[in-house]
């Protein structure tokens, strides 16, 4: 299968195996007028199956959504058809307006212009809290 | 602004020191009548909790302060649609401090993050009640003259009860305790619970389904309710309600110096009877609530001036 290379563009590489299509949503993808290609179960050396999302424009990303849904990502940013940075992305310690609050009691729920904060509480087992009422993220 | 939403807020000295406060208005309430004069606690109480509320109303006009009330939502700018974030703007401008009671989980953190004042969450829905351990440690302290080598037993509902929560996170910052967690299976305490309190401290413990098994070892029992909506069919509650009801035969192999609590209302689970027993802490745990109510209002109102 070939996806033809890109001139200048991001792409999202080392996504574990079935994990591109939570990326895609979460970072909105679908709203963009560029072309976006998803890999999926890739062959990889290092993880044996692995997405990746190549995106045919520079555009600013949420690199804390890439750490939320897959810490260990890379981010490649392809500027005149050559690597101009590379980075992998880590956890971040609180999540801003990337997902909602789902606890029907939490005070979210009702003050429509409370941002939906998460923070990180356990990096071990990667699980995020809702600063307001505790309630684990999905 | 410093606020107190959860127990975490308080560091293990800060709670000692409130303790020390705590001691010290039992022994010198004379020092402390006039320590808030013309400081004002706004208690808003967005749902009903007349003990709660009247603990702190109470506690500020010991230390000499005054008392402004908000205790119907209905009469309030709530009803008609104003934020908690607005609302803890407005009422910072009346109040040098605010206790908050809401049945939204996380309404006391919107609330301190807009006040100007120190807020004290006194309840925010089954969330946290920070005020309610305060008293339990307190009253621990005072019937046990202190934390270490002590083996609590909780006993009830230890799926749900926010109290208990929130009272093994408090104690297991102590060295030396022991806990018996005294539950139906279906009401257990949940693993992340043991894993972030108990297991991360190392601390000792063991499950049981038997409070009298549980007894003869125990230096404080803290009962909590045991609820028939938390069941998932009838037959299960009336199989199991009469166990965690402590009753004066039950007590019979129980230390002669335990320390019996319950975050109250009680309805059924510890008998009327056991209320003559002078091991029943219960009601003096309402009046220890009031100590540290006195204290922490002092302690943010104190910070607050700096």
């Amino acid at each position: 299968m070939n996806i033809d290379s890109i001139h200048t563009g991001i792409v999202i590489d080392h996504i574990t195996a079935g994990r591109s299509m939570k990326l895609y949503d979460l970072l909105n993808l679908g709203s963009l007028d560029c072309s976006v290609a998803i890999i999926q179960n890739a062959v990889s050396r290092k993880m044996g199956r692995k997405d990746i999302i190549k995106i045919d424009a520079d555009i600013p990303l949420n690199f804390d959504v890439i750490g939320f849904v897959d810490p260990g990502a890379t981010v490649n940013v392809i500027r005149d058809g050559k690597l101009a940075e590379k980075r992998t992305i880590p956890m971040p310690e609180y999540l801003v307006n990337v997902i909602r609050c789902k606890n029907p009691r939490c005070i979210t729920t009702t003050e429509q212009e409370l941002d939906h904060i998460f923070r990180l509480t356990d990096p071990k087992h990667e699980i995020y809290r809702c600063i307001y009422c505790e309630t684990k993220a999905n | 602004m410093r606020s107190v939403i959860d127990i975490p807020d308080l560091s293990p000295a800060e709670i000692d020191e409130l303790i020390d406060t705590a001691q010290d208005i039992i022994d010198h309430p004379a020092a402390y009548a006039d320590r808030c004069r013309g400081k004002k606690l706004a208690t808003l109480f967005f749902e009903p909790s007349t003990r709660t509320r009247l603990s702190f109303e109470a506690a500020m006009y010991e230390l000499g302060g005054a008392v402004l009330s908000v205790t119907d939502a209905a009469s309030s700018s709530a009803s008609k649609g104003e934020s908690v974030a607005d609302t803890a703007k407005v009422i910072s401008c009346y109040a040098d401090i605010i206790a908050m009671r809401h049945p939204k989980e996380g309404a006391a953190l919107v609330a301190a993050n807009n006040a100007t004042v120190p807020v004290i969450n006194a309840g925010d829905g089954g969330h946290c009640h920070p005020t309610q351990t305060l008293a339990d440690l307190f009253t621990i302290f005072r019937e046990k003259g202190g934390f270490s080598g002590l083996t609590v037993g909780l006993c009830g509902d230890l799926k749900f009860g926010r109290t208990v929560h929130s009272l093994i996170n408090a104690l297991s910052r102590y060295d030396g305790m022991n806990f018996v967690l005294i539950s139906p299976e279906e009401l257990k305490l949940p693993s992340y619970v043991k894993e972030e309190s108990l297991k991360a401290r190392g601390l000792p413990y063991r499950q049981t389904t038997s409070l009298e098994d549980a007894m003869p070892s125990l230096d404080v029992l803290y009962m909590t309710r045991v609820q028939r909506e938390r069941f998932f069919n009838e037959e299960d509650y009336l199989r199991l309600k009469d166990s965690y009801i402590l009753t004066p035969q039950k007590l019979a192999a129980a230390k002669s110096d335990l320390c019996i609590m319950h975050p109250l209302p009680r309805v059924n689970e510890i008998s009327v009877a056991v209320d003559r027993d002078p091991r029943a802490c219960y009601f003096k745990q309402v009046l220890y609530g009031k100590y540290m109510r006195m204290a922490l209002i002092l302690k943010l109102l104190a910070e607050a001036a700096i």
